[in-house]
């Protein structure tokens, strides 16, 4: 037989992938997550948008494309544009200091001020302070992005590590286990939410650790089940009998066969919490002001509209609809991929 | 039935037990010296102990939870720390509007999320199923946030069709003049998830063997889909609205923030923001004991929906 000389059969992972691959909408998935990641990558390493804090622009410049559109607040704050109201009124003959105005006009003059260079438009507008708002998102995908991979990874792994213990254990360990998982359901997630955050406070790290704390409920559930299912299969009862220890059938045999499901689980935890985050930073309950996420991005944009700035409101939103929309046909190719019945 | 009920709640006792120990740890533990949130900016020693005093934060722990556990039974948590408001008028005051806008937006929803699903799950595979497939993905993936900016702008200031905020003292004119907008919003953003969500589950049914036989008897489509799928697909939608009820009483955050409603919902976040820990506590522990309560019915309701069902 030819198998006995190494013609492998693909495990599901690559199975997967290679029916991942086939699927366009997938790849399309995949380029744009990757396209996220990587500008998320460049911006924290200073390679792209490092200058995002340049007032580069007057204050709400016109997008590229709107060039010369009527924008009161941009006129406004452009150089050059202030105009007195009416003719300059002499005072010279009243006011006593009247004799050193000619000294003043010269020095003004010695001075040379430098009138900064601010552009009328940027590529896709500006905001309040004439920062450019497609640098800003590309900034704010960090702090956005990062809690939700950061506060995902935690959800997923408390979740998958109970699950395990209470699914493969059973007895006393699932009932303490069920209780808390009980006890935590029975408050509604946004309450829960709420209520760490009033004692843990704020700050980025905190609200990482609020959503990790509070979101694995759902991963641990599916793993329970999971390990209750596979603790008496054949391959678990194999490796029973030649003596394998308890952890490594929990974390070599048992969870390589169901860390399909903390995949697909984890991926949309990772949505879930991208657009928590950016509701509780709205509250005031998420990262503080000063540090710029999609979520205090579109609170800073929510009184933008009715001036008629619409683009940081319509940027940053989109950016964040687009990388959630990404991620959830993602996962659900994922899904399908990773069903070993369709395969 | 009534031994059915007995022990239902008498296994809601530990899980309350640890919701009453959560919120203890947190609010009494984690949170820091009550004290020192209260005295404010500028403590004075005195103070401080004499409102350590008040609280009995000077008591060892298991008086406190002691104090904490008369408390949640009593329904007497004192009063606001912010406000000097006795917190069960607090809860009693804020329901009232919470209700009004999210049992219409719950009713609207369900029965439109239904209707559509039950529509879409009739013409799977088609063209319009996928383009409404594709289109909730899509607007499921849009903050909430940008929602709420978005509709307030365009119907009540562009439009002027409803006011942009606020709230009366009288039901009717809430009703027909406040809520409209928000409860719009609301059906609008939950509509799209529980579409999916429906229509999953009517193919879950639609594929059952028992739809074939009342096909190959004959049977109208319109009695098929209406008598024999929605009857059997109603038990998942049921555990799912169900799940969702206690979500009445809370409210939506973003909503009552924005549209200047006086509900639950807006007092929790204030409670958070000031450090209101008594006014935080008692919401949390009776929307808690509300969950219990709800999830106890939705099971007996299966009994109606089901009738294979029995109470063991």
């Amino acid at each position: 037989m030819a198998a006995s000389e190494g013609a492998r059969s693909p495990g599901l992972w690559r199975l997967a992938w290679r029916r991942l691959r086939q699927d366009k909408v997938a790849v399309v998935c995949m380029l744009i997550v990757a396209a996220y990641l990587l500008a998320m990558l460049g911006s924290a390493t200073g390679l792209i948008a490092a200058d995002w804090e340049n007032e580069d622009g007057v204050s709400y410049a016109n997008p590229a494309f709107l060039e010369g559109a009527a924008n009161l607040e941009a006129d406004a704050s452009a150089p050059g544009q202030r105009k007195s109201a009416g003719p300059p009124v002499d005072l010279s003959d009243i006011d006593p200091l009247a004799p050193r105005y000619d000294e003043w006009r010269a020095r003004t003059q010695a001075a040379g001020t430098v009138l900064p260079q601010r552009r009328e438009t940027l590529p896709l507008g500006g905001d309040q302070w004439g920062r450019d708002v497609l640098k800003k998102t590309i900034k704010g995908s960090e702090v956005s992005i990062l809690v939700g991979l950061a506060a995902a990874l935690i959800a997923a792994s408390i979740g998958t590590l109970l699950g395990a213990l209470a699914g493969y254990w059973g007895g006393r360990v699932n009932d303490l286990l069920e209780w808390i998982y009980n006890v935590l359901t029975s408050i509604p997630y946004v309450l829960l939410i709420l209520a760490f955050a009033a004692v843990l406070g704020r700050g980025v790290l905190t609200i990482v650790l609020i959503l990790g704390l509070t979101g694995w409920t759902g991963v641990y559930r599916l793993m329970r089940g999971e390990y209750l299912k596979h603790r008496e299969r054949e391959y678990v009862l194999a490796a029973r009998a030649i003596g394998v220890s308890h952890v490594e059938r929990m974390f070599g045999h048992i969870l390589p066969n169901t860390s399909h499901i903390v995949l697909v689980q984890f991926s949309l935890l990772v949505v879930g919490f991208i657009k928590t985050e950016v509701i509780l930073s709205f509250l005031g309950l998420g990262v503080p002001v000063d540090v710029v996420s999609w979520g205090t991005i579109l609170s800073e944009a929510q009184n933008e509209l009715v001036m008629g700035k619409w683009w940081q409101l319509t940027v940053a939103g989109a950016a964040m609809a687009i990388l959630v929309t990404a991620v959830s046909l993602l996962t659900d190719s994922m899904r399908d991929a990773l069903d070993p019945k369709l395969r | 039935m009534g031994t059915y009920l007995a022990r239902r709640l008498w296994q809601t006792i530990p899980t309350l037990g640890g919701v009453i120990l959560l919120v203890f740890i947190l609010f009494n533990w984690v949170g820091g010296d009550p004290a020192l949130v209260l005295a404010g900016k500028v403590p004075d020693p005195a103070q401080i102990e004499n409102i350590r005093r008040q609280l009995g934060v000077d008591q060892p722990w298991w008086v406190q939870l002691w104090i904490f556990v008369t408390q949640v039974f009593t329904f007497d948590f004192g009063r606001s720390w912010s406000t000097n408001q006795l917190v069960s008028d607090v809860i009693l005051t804020r329901i009232g509007p919470t209700l009004t806008i999210m049992v219409p937006m719950l009713l609207l929803e369900t029965l439109l999320a239904v209707t559509l699903a039950l529509l879409v799950a009739y013409v799977r595979g088609s063209l319009t199923d996928r383009a409404v497939m594709i289109v909730t993905t899509v607007a499921m993936s849009i903050s909430f946030l940008v929602y709420i900016i978005v509709f307030q702008w365009l119907f009540g200031y562009r439009l002027t069709w409803f006011p942009v905020q606020g709230w009366s003292g009288d039901l009717w004119t809430n009703l027909s003049k406040y809520a409209p907008l928000p409860v719009m919003l609301g059906v609008f953003v939950s509509l799209a998830p529980s579409l999916r969500l429906y229509r999953s589950f009517f193919l879950d049914e639609i594929g059952s063997d028992y739809v074939r036989t009342a096909r190959a008897k004959g049977l109208t489509e319109p009695r098929v889909m209406l008598v024999h799928v929605l009857r059997n697909a109603l038990i998942p939608i049921l555990t799912y609205v169900g799940i969702s009820l206690p979500g009445l009483f809370v409210g939506s955050f973003l909503l009552e923030m924005f549209f200047s409603i006086p509900g639950l919902g807006r007092e929790v976040i204030d409670s958070v923001n000031r450090s209101d820990f008594p006014v935080i506590k008692a919401i949390t522990v009776y929307l808690a004991m509300a969950t219990m309560l709800v999830n106890l019915l939705v099971d007996v309701l299966y009994r109606y929906a089901d009738p294979r069902v029995t109470f063991k």
